[in-house]
Formats: C-alpha cells, structure tokens, sequence
C-alpha cells in the first residue's frame, strides 16, 4: 500500500478537526461605491489624507478636479513625448544626411553605404528639401510613443482586473463611483480600513477577491 | 468644479474704468503724432524720406493691424461656428479688436485717392503706365485700377459688414438676453466665413502680392490669414494682461483660458504659420524656377537675409520651444512677455512682406547667387532695404489708432458678454 503524503491524509474517525483562526480575508482589496462625484470627491481626499498609495477610484465620466483630489502627481508622459519626437526629427535628418550627402560605409548587420547624388542642382546638404520628412518623423514617433508610453504607463493591455468580478462595478460605466484600496497598500488593516471606507457614508462595501 | 460661478451679474470689473480710458485718449495722441511726425520726415524728405517710402511704409502700418483685427474677427465667428462654450467669456473681448473693422477703411481712403488720383503707381508699380510690359499686360483683366477699387470697396463693405454684425448681437444680447441672437448668429456665421475667406484672400493679392506683380502664389492668402491668426492671438493675450491688471475680468478669463489662449496662439499662430511660411518657401526653392525664386532671393540673398533669419528663429523657433509646455501657458506674465515679442515679430513679419522690393533686371543679369547677395549687400542692387524711422511712427501710429479703437468700443460695451447662453459653460470650464 502506498503511503499517501501528509497533507491529503483522509480525517480519521474520531480526529477533532482544528479550524483556522477567525481572521477576515484580506482579499485583494476593498471596494466603496458612491452614488454621486461630490461622494467620490470627497472620500478621494480623505483617502489621500490617510496616505494610502495602492488605491484608486472608477467613475462613469472624467470628474474634473479628482486628480488633485487623489493627489497624482503631475505624469511624465509629455517628456516621454518630446523624446519621442526630437528622437524622430534627428533620425529624420540623419538618415536624409547618411543616404544623400554622403558616401562612407558602416557595417550595420549588412554594409551600408552613403550615397552623395546630386538631384536637380541643389546642394548635397539640403535641408529646406529634408524638412518635410523630419517633419512627418517627429510627428510619426510623437504621436506613435505617445500612445505606446501611455499604455506602458497604465500598465496596459490588462485583461483581467479583480475589481471586473463583482457584479456591482459594472456600473462604474454607469452612474456610480468606486473607490478601491488595494489590500497591498502598506496602510491597509482589513478591519481599519474597512472602518475608514464605512466612515466616508459608501452606499455598500465589498471585499474584492484576486 | 462648483466653485465657479454660474452667471455674471455686470459690475465694475465688468466695464472700462477712467484706466481704459485714459489709454484710450493717449493712444489717440500718440497716433495722430506719429503718422503726422512720420509725414513730416517723409514729404519734409528728412532722414532719407520721400513720399515714395511713406506710402509703402504706410501699407506696411496698416496691414500690420488689419491683419490683428482680421484675425479677431476669424476668431470670433470660428468660435460661433463651432457653437463654442468655453470662450463665451472671452469672445467679448475678441469683439472689440474685431469692432475696429467699423472704422478701419479710413485709413484706407488715402490710397484710395491716391489710386484714383493716378499716383497708384509710387506703390503698385502695375499701375503706372511705365511699368507696363506684356506680363502685366496679360493680368490687366485683373490688375486694373477700375475693378482693384470695386473689389477694394467690397473688402471694406464685407470686413464692415461682418464686424457689425457679430459685434452688434453680441452687444445686443447684452440687453435682451435672448438666445436666439446665438442661435441667428450661429446661422449666418457660415456665409461671412466664405465671404472673410474670399476678402481676406483677394485682399491679400491685391495689396500685398500685386506690390509685385510679376510674381504670384497661391498659397498668399492663406499666408496672410496665418499671420492674422498670429497677431491677433499674441495681441489678445497682451490685451488681457493690461485689462487684468486693472483688476477687470479676474473671474471671466481664467488660467483655463490663458492656457487656451497660448494653444492657438501656439498651433495656429506659430505653427500654422511656419508650416504654411515654409510650404510657400519649399516649393519655390524646389522648382527653382526664376519667375517664382525672385521674390525670395530678393528676401534671404542680400541685406534682409539677418530679417529672414530673426523670422526662423525669433517667430517660429523659439516661441515655439517655449510654448511646448502648459505651465508657460498657464503662467500670466510668461504668456504675456511671449505675446508682447510676437507682436513685434509679427510686425517684423509683415514688414518683410511689404518692404523689399525685387531688382528683376539685376537678378537677370547677376551670374551667380554670391554675385547677386555681394551686389545687394553692397548696395548696389536696390532690394528696397531703407529702414527709416518713418517706418517705426508709423507702426506706432497706426498702433495708437488701434489701441484707442479698442478702448472706444470698450467703454461702448462691457468686457464681457454677461448673458449669452453659454457663459455658465465658460466660467466653469477646465482644461484637465
């Protein structure tokens, strides 16, 4: 007969059975839903006054003025732009210099070579004919890294998110406002926060499981 | 959000102080002695002046601040073309740059009679008889001084004529409230903007373009509307500034809208304009066909090649790099120092527009590019290069004039239009 291993060992007849202790499951978070922005508003603030980091609120609409509420800081996203279209204006200029007005040779995987070819007169280094074409380059990377930071930056695509499985958030689409802590915020206590969340007058809380 | 106030309930903030005023009368002073100063030395033939340079220097003055009250005048009827919520407690102030459209033709009358008088041809050359040769001949049908008079009247009838009618509903709204004069405005806005369009681009051709009248561009109108949008939206700011300081209009015009204010002045003011500038420019330079370079070489091939490069970087450039961000635009005295410089590159601009003259004939016999920039720099090829100081009072006339204009119809009409429908909209308008 083979011995099973410890942890699937049937109960015996007549063995007592400890249960865990009575700790509530912290869960991934804890959800608060308000019924208008005034709500939402001012359960952000209170939210930011007690220095959470790991938290964040859904609404049907942009509330304007939540960002400070919440406190986020200002985001990075237009320097992140601003490389991207310098980096598109240089490559821009650079590849138009390597491949018209001059003639040396790299290696890059394969052998490039310059080629200095002089077209209908103009000066090999021609640069009102170029501007176009770094023109449309820092266009083309600011517009194209604006979107690709944007999604790295919201930690985007996401296709599962904890909060996606209680029925109530559908209605963060809706008409009505989340307010989320997540249970790995260094200040999270599952029974504190959760009296914090009833102190701000939610319409119901929930614990959100991962 | 809920801070804002919903209404405006006209008070002193509202109107034009004993401040405004007072600007008002000054600036007349200082119009009327400048162009008057400035007539001395040029018939008096003081500092190198001659009646010759006065009235090219005069058109320059002139397009100068035709261009800002043509720019105002597109900005308001844009925004009743769009049904604009957010500039309804701005649009006022617009409407009373725009407002000086009203008066702005007699400034005009003097090359009207000077036209008619025969002597049209100190400035357009086209139409002195002398000049006449078979490339002229062939564009008489148009260039004539008959039909450039009539189309000159109709410019003047359709800028008068849109002027008083946004100016005048607005204000009139003012009293009566009533959102029809929205809903009527929003209606015929898109017939006076094909009628602005046509005037300000013939406009352009006539006054401006014809100053060389063998040389043409379709793209010389658009050209001079995106110069109107750059003056005006950098006089705007200006403007706002000095009304602010007074402790007028606090509430009405917010960082929202100075944020707002610094994007037009910054997309179509300075980017606009330099992309429309340089398509003007690219494609003559790539053609390089000798009829169309003249105008050009005339301008970066000789003494006012330092001006086309102060244009690059002072009024495209810079003010570019340091509009990027919002916090300029939402910093009042940033926006407004960026705004008094753009004035005066838009000055800069116009004057290289109107001032260089095309030597033809030496640009024919010249044998290269350094021959001709050595011969112009040298001065021995005329490209029109005198700045006199008849030039400068006669900007700042013309200026005064302006200005004065302005704080008339202010002192005629509050800053702000209180009881259009959209206010509340604008009051609590965020840009984030």
């Amino acid at each position: 007969m083979t011995t099973l291993p410890d942890f699937i060992q049937p109960v015996t007849e007549g063995e007592t059975v400890t249960e865990a202790p009575a700790v509530e499951k912290a869960g991934w978070g804890l959800m608060a839903e308000f019924e208008n922005p005034a709500q939402i508003m001012a359960a952000a603030k209170s939210a930011r006054d007690q220095g959470f980091r790991w938290w964040d609120t859904h609404t049907p609409y942009p509330v304007h003025g939540l960002d400070k509420a919440m406190g986020i800081k200002p985001t990075i996203l237009p320097l992140l732009v601003l490389g991207g279209g310098a980096t598109g204006l240089l490559s821009g200029f650079m590849l138009q210099w390597f491949t018209n007005a001059t003639s040396f040779d790299f290696w890059a995987l394969v052998p490039i070579r310059g080629y200095d070819f002089l077209i209908s007169g103009k000066p090999l280094l021609s640069t009102p004919a170029w501007i176009p074409v770094m023109f449309e380059l820092t266009i083309l990377l600011s517009a194209v890294g604006c979107v690709t930071w944007l999604l790295i930056l919201c930690g985007l695509p996401q296709l599962y998110h904890p909060t996606l499985r209680s029925p109530r958030f559908a209605r963060a689409t809706d008409d009505r406002f989340f307010l989320v802590i997540e249970s790995k915020d260094p200040k999270f206590h599952p029974e504190r926060t959760k009296a914090f969340l009833e102190s701000l007058n939610p319409m119901s809380i929930e614990t959100l499981e991962d | 959000m809920g801070h804002a106030p919903k209404s405006i309930t006209l008070g002193e903030e509202h109107r034009a102080g004993p401040e405004i005023r007072s600007i008002g009368s000054k600036a007349c002073v200082v119009g009327v002695s400048g162009v008057a100063l400035a007539a001395i030395l040029s018939f008096g033939g003081y500092m190198g002046g001659s009646a010759e340079h006065f009235f090219r220097s005069y058109l320059f003055a002139f397009l100068t601040i035709l261009t800002i009250c043509l720019g105002s005048l597109f900005f308001v009827m844009i925004q009743h073309a769009t049904a604009a919520g957010w500039s309804a407690s701005i649009r006022r102030l617009a409407e009373h740059v725009a407002s000086n459209l009203q008066w702005i033709w007699v400034l005009f009358v003097p090359f009207m009679l000077m036209v008619l008088a025969g002597e049209g041809g100190q400035v357009w050359h086209w139409m002195d008889p002398a000049h006449v040769d078979p490339i002229i001949e062939g564009k008489s049908g148009f260039l004539n001084v008959p039909f450039w008079s009539v189309r000159a009247v109709i410019y003047f009838v359709v800028f008068f004529a849109a002027s008083k009618f946004f100016v005048g509903t607005s204000v009139a709204q003012d009293a009566s409230g009533d959102p029809q004069l929205t809903l009527k405005m929003q209606k015929w806005v898109p017939v006076f903007i094909v009628l602005f369009a046509l005037s300000l681009t013939f406009a352009a051709f006539d006054w401006a373009m014809s100053l060389e009248a063998h040389w043409f561009s379709t793209m010389f109108g658009v050209n001079l509307l995106a110069m109107s949008f750059c003056g005006f939206f950098s006089w705007f700011c200006v403007m706002t500034f000095v009304v602010q300081r007074q402790g007028k209009m606090l509430n009405e015009v917010t960082k929202e809208h100075w944020q707002d204010m610094g994007k037009l002045l910054f997309g179509l003011g300075i980017v606009f304009h330099a992309y429309i500038g340089f398509s003007q420019y690219m494609l003559i330079w790539y053609a390089n066909i000798p009829e169309e370079t003249t105008w050009y070489l005339a301008r970066v091939a000789g003494p006012w090649a330092p001006w086309m490069w102060f244009l690059v970087f002072g009024h495209f450039f810079i003010p570019f790099v340091l509009l990027l961000t919002k916090h300029t635009k939402r910093c009042k005295p940033v926006m407004t120092a960026i705004a008094v410089w753009m004035v005066l590159a838009h000055a800069v601009d116009v004057y290289l527009l109107i001032m260089p003259t095309v030597p033809a004939e030496a640009l024919a016999n010249a044998s290269d590019w350094a021959d001709f920039a050595a011969g112009a720099r040298a001065g021995d090829i005329d490209v029109g290069y005198q700045p006199q100081l008849t030039d400068l009072l006669l900007l700042i006339g013309f200026f005064g004039f302006f200005v004065s204009g302005i704080c008339r119809s202010m002192t005629k009409a509050p800053l702000v239009a209180a009881r259009d429908p959209r206010i509340s909209e604008a009051l609590a308008f965020e840009n984030m």
